[in-house]
């Protein structure tokens, strides 16, 4: 946590209630989020007992299973999710812009131009907090390689045809949600935290119910004192007033509520199983009726936890937008249109461990996009910037005095005018060191100025100054283009890193892979070839086999 | 954290500490520390707090209550049963599975034709009786190298800061090569060959504590002093137990066991390190007011024996050393925020603001240190006592300048912050 961080937070503490830790919202929120509140068995990873899902926050829809360790009740479950999800997922590929770019010949190396299929808009979960991300990926992960009916083999336990299918836009979401910046897949918890700082622990901020109580207490109470109630108040019957946002329920909930349920529904499909043939009609009834005891116990605990994940949306949506995250969310909608085409093109599910190649394929697109992240952040809000100014890698300041001076080396003069600018920060600015300006926010013509780079010529520590030579961005006259210098008294920012976020070496060719990371002398279709966007699925070689032995698995 | 102990007042009680642990009990049945406990009290061993209230036996859940802040923790039935079945399946049919699993993780041999050896360790008898019968069976094991013995939830016993603690392991084996493999059975999967590093790490840090307890039985088997440096390793028979256990968990989303080898001699470093760091507890005692107690009980007209005021005073007494691990950790843990809560403690925050902000132990002081305010004794006038690591660190803090460079740099961390607000719009 950063000294400006912990500012804020000891703010919030002595304020009672949460600060801001951004003027600007740095994720995209989507004007139709499916928000997905998912609950686990206890005691059992990715085994399903309920989700609260959809996009009108007046209409929930609820699935649950019953009795969690009945394989066909979750395979039914997990139908009946996918038959909510996938239209929803499915319907953001219908409408698509061309986009235009360069792609190389892989003969001749010419670039040649090419035009790509976008989706013009992209699907976006919202889930309470990072365990239902987790959750969600374990479902992708227990599902994607499931036999279907239409199968060839289809193995002792079939599921419906989109069971498969789910699992493997959820593996994909999961896996973009690793992608800094990404806004696909969303955990309330972290976009809350992200922009608020609440007097608490990061640990305690895990808690979505205490997280929102700090961020907006409700009338008459604190932040602390709302957070402890929503933590640990009971109501009569010893139930938490706020469940827990899931996957996990209150073990308390399970063991006086819950778990008698369940057991009740247990009992009446033993009794439907050796119900004789007259009175089959009325087990069968109990058996519903059981069934519809835990689901409304369920939808109990859910419905807070989804009411606060829309409170959440509610909160963010009043932050205005930065001004990159467009940029970002396209990124999202590449991701999208790629495993969109994938899945049209017949490629197996995402294999269960990544080949050398792809593994490092994703690191380096993780690590770009957080460079790029971090410098966005920066650009689009100045408290992210101030970051950079209080460890010495940004300086913003006033303009002291500007003069006229030229770089007569070559034939004709350049110019290279003299700027003072006035700060109280302290950059680690030595002379000779290149520095960036960062421009504000493009005005009403849009046109977004020329980078611009100075460097450092003098740095007082002591005055507070520091003069900068401007090297670039002035147009290619003598005198520089108007508007392009800094006049005494503006306020100026530079940074000391570059504003551009530089593409990592590529990776060799398959024929140039070492055999150690999947190239050759095996067979050369081992690495998949190089794709546009989105991380990459593995190749053909991986479904297969793992796709086999995973649908051997036991269930119970 | 600090591990100084600087003498305290005493109150010269000539009480053995066991006796005395057991007077502040009251008549309250005993809660004996399990290997979970200890790996959580090893986790913040500067707590005396914890140490205390456990090493008495008291039942921290009943005495959240009390005070008034309840623990939220509890075990889903579901997860018990889950457990249960799991760890019924891998001990099924003479434990076929778990033999399977020791032989092709281990590299061992398959048992010959006298089988494997499963010792009645008397389940039903009580911990002593218990204790003695593992230490036994363990004994007799010893002296039959090359054969196989099975110890299914054998007692062992544990010195933890001058009182004994009783840890009871899933299973131990005796193998032919005369090493003992502590068994770890956990109903979390091993999941495409990796499992949830916060659940591994726990388990690891559990089979630490087990180990530590082998070793103990080993070294008094053999008639040798057990070491006592965090990296001492045991030579000759007293090395018996094997630092590396086996962790046994279902494999993917089936029932199936599937095993792995978790090495875990940087936990037993760690484990040893703290546990030899924790207070001793007759020192705790020494410093307890002589009217405290946390007698839980009530008499049969339903008056307690200590008024919940009673209850609060004494546990006030005993320093804690809050941080907020603890409310995971520790049935205590709300209260203890509370305290520390009203304490405008900086550590509410962290660990890591705590160790941030140096000397600047106040929210208020952090505050005043950022507007600017000069630093003087308010801001640095320590959170009380009862928050900090000990006494020790409560009194002088750093030398002055260090005090004014972290004043400085919150105070232009304040300035920043300001700045960007209003540049943002969000304050004027």
């Amino acid at each position: 946590m950063s000294l400006l961080t912990t500012l804020a937070r000891l703010e919030a503490v002595h304020q009672d209630r949460a600060q801001p830790l951004a003027t600007v919202r740095h994720r995209h929120l989507s004007d139709r989020p499916m928000v997905v509140v998912p609950l686990a068995a206890a005691g059992e990873d990715g085994a399903p007992l309920a989700a609260m899902l959809g996009t009108d926050r007046d209409a929930p829809r609820l699935h649950v299973v019953p009795q969690p360790l009945d394989r066909d009740q979750r395979f039914a479950f997990l139908a009946a999710l996918a038959g909510d999800l996938l239209p929803y997922l499915e319907g953001y590929g219908e409408e698509t812009e061309q986009v235009e770019g360069t792609e190389k010949d892989p003969e001749t190396g010419e670039r040649l131009p090419v035009v790509r299929e976008l989706c013009a808009d992209a699907p976006q979960l919202v889930v309470p907090n990072s365990a239902g991300v987790h959750h969600l990926g374990l479902l992708g992960r227990s599902t994607r390689f499931r036999r279907t009916a239409d199968d060839a083999d289809a193995g002792p336990y079939p599921v419906p045809s989109r069971v498969p299918l789910l699992g493997r836009w959820l593996t994909h979401l999961r896996e973009r949600a690793e992608v800094p910046g990404s806004s696909m897949l969303l955990a309330m918890t972290a976009l809350l935290g992200r922009h608020w700082a609440t007097g608490q622990s990061h640990l305690e901020d895990q808690h979505l119910g205490a997280l929102l109580a700090w961020i907006a207490p409700p009338p008459g109470l604190g932040g602390a004192e709302a957070a402890r109630y929503a933590e640990s108040a009971r109501d009569g019957r010893g139930q938490l007033h706020c469940p827990p946002a899931g996957p996990a329920t209150d073990p308390r909930f399970d063991e006086k509520l819950l778990g008698p349920a369940v057991a009740r529904h247990d009992a009446a499909r033993a009794a439907l199983r050796a119900a004789p043939p007259g009175e089959a009609a009325r087990a069968e009834a109990h058996v519903r009726r059981t069934a519809d005891e835990v689901r409304g116990l369920l939808e109990q605990v859910l419905r807070p936890t989804w009411d606060q994940v829309w409170r959440g949306l509610d909160l963010l949506r009043a932050l205005p937008p930065g001004a990159r995250v467009a940029e970002r969310w396209e990124g999202d909608r590449w991701s999208y249109t790629g495993h969109r085409e994938r899945l049209a093109a017949g490629e197996p599910p995402q294999p269960r461990f990544d080949d050398a190649v792809t593994a490092a394929r994703k690191l380096a697109q993780r690590e770009r996009e957080q460079a790029r992240l971090d410098l966005q952040e920066a650009l689009d809000d100045p408290l992210a910037m101030a970051e950079h100014r209080l460890s010495g890698e940004a300086f913003a300041g006033t303009v002291e005095a500007v003069e006229a001076a030229y770089d007569t080396s070559g034939r004709t003069p350049k110019p290279r005018p003299l700027v003072t600018v006035r700060t109280g920060d302290r950059p680690h600015a030595d002379p000779g060191r290149e520095v960036h300006r960062v421009w504000g926010p493009p005005g009403e013509d849009g046109a977004a100025p020329a980078a611009q780079k100075a460097e450092v010529v003098r740095h007082d520590p002591a005055e507070g100054t520091v003069v900068l030579r401007l090297t670039s961005g002035m147009g290619r006259r003598r005198e520089p283009e108007p508007g392009t210098v800094p006049q005494p008294g503006d306020r100026v920012c530079f940074t000391l890193f570059e504003l551009s976020v530089r593409q990592a070496a590529p990776l060799p060719d398959p024929q140039n892979t070492p055999w150690t990371h999947g190239g050759p002398p095996g067979s050369a279709s081992a690495v998949p070839g190089p794709r546009p966007g989105g991380p990459h699925t593995g190749g053909p070689h991986t479904g297969g086999p793992a796709a086999a032995a995973a649908a051997d698995e036991e269930w119970e | 954290m600090n591990d100084s102990h600087p003498g305290y007042a005493s109150h010269g009680s000539a009480e053995p500490p066991a006796q005395r642990l057991a007077g502040l009990r009251g008549p309250a049945p005993q809660r004996s520390l399990d290997a979970r406990a200890l790996a959580a009290l090893a986790a913040n061993p500067g707590c005396r707090r914890r140490a205390l209230l456990d090493a008495a036996g008291v039942d921290k859940t009943v005495l959240a209550e009390r005070l008034g802040s309840p623990a939220p923790f509890g075990r889903s039935p579901f997860a018990i049963a889950r457990g249960n079945v799991f760890e019924a399946r891998v001990k099924a049919d003479g434990y076929a599975e778990l033999l399977l699993l020791l032989q092709r993780h281990l590299g061992l041999p398959e048992p010959d034709a006298d089988g494997v050896a499963v010792p009645d360790l008397l389940p039903r008898a009580g911990t002593a009786v218990r204790a003695e019968r593992t230490r036994q069976a363990l004994a007799e094991a010893a002296a039959r190298p090359g054969r196989w013995t099975l110890l299914d939830h054998p007692m062992l016993r544990l010195d933890v800061a001058g009182s004994p603690a009783h840890l009871e392991p899933d299973a131990v084996v005796v193998r032919p090569d005369g090493r003992w493999t502590v068994v770890e059975i956990k109903s979390f999967p091993i999941l495409d060959g990796s499992a949830d590093p916060a659940k591994v790490g726990a388990a690891a840090r559990q089979a630490a504590v087990y180990v530590l307890a082998l070793r103990e039985a080993a070294a008094e088997l053999a008639g040798v002093k057990p070491g006592d440096g965090p990296y001492d390793e045991p030579e000759g028979p007293a090395a018996a137990p094997d630092p590396t256990v086996l962790l046994v968990c279902p494999r993917d989303f089936s029932n199936r066991p599937t095993a792995a080898v978790v090495d875990v001699r940087r936990e037993l470093a760690v484990t040893r390190r703290q546990l030899r760091r924790m207070t001793r507890i007759d020192r705790i005692l020494d410093a307890l007011p002589a009217d405290a107690g946390f007698d839980l009980s009530t008499a049969d007209d339903g008056t307690p024996a200590r008024t919940d005021g009673q209850l609060a005073d004494a546990v006030a007494a005993v320093p804690a050393a809050y941080a907020p691990d603890c409310l995971s950790t520790c049935e205590l843990g709300f209260h203890c925020r509370r305290e520390a809560r009203c304490a405008d403690a900086v550590g509410q925050l962290g660990r890591s603001v705590r160790g941030e902000l140096g000397s600047l132990r106040t929210v208020g002081g952090a505050l005043a240190a950022a507007a600017g305010g000069v630093p003087g004794r308010g801001a640095r006038d320590g959170g009380g006592p009862a928050h900090d690591g000990g006494p020790a660190d409560g009194g002088a803090g750093g030398p002055a300048d260090a005090v004014d460079e972290a004043a400085a740099r919150l105070a232009r961390a304040a300035a920043l912050r300001a700045e960007a607000l209003a540049e943002g719009g969000l304050r004027p």
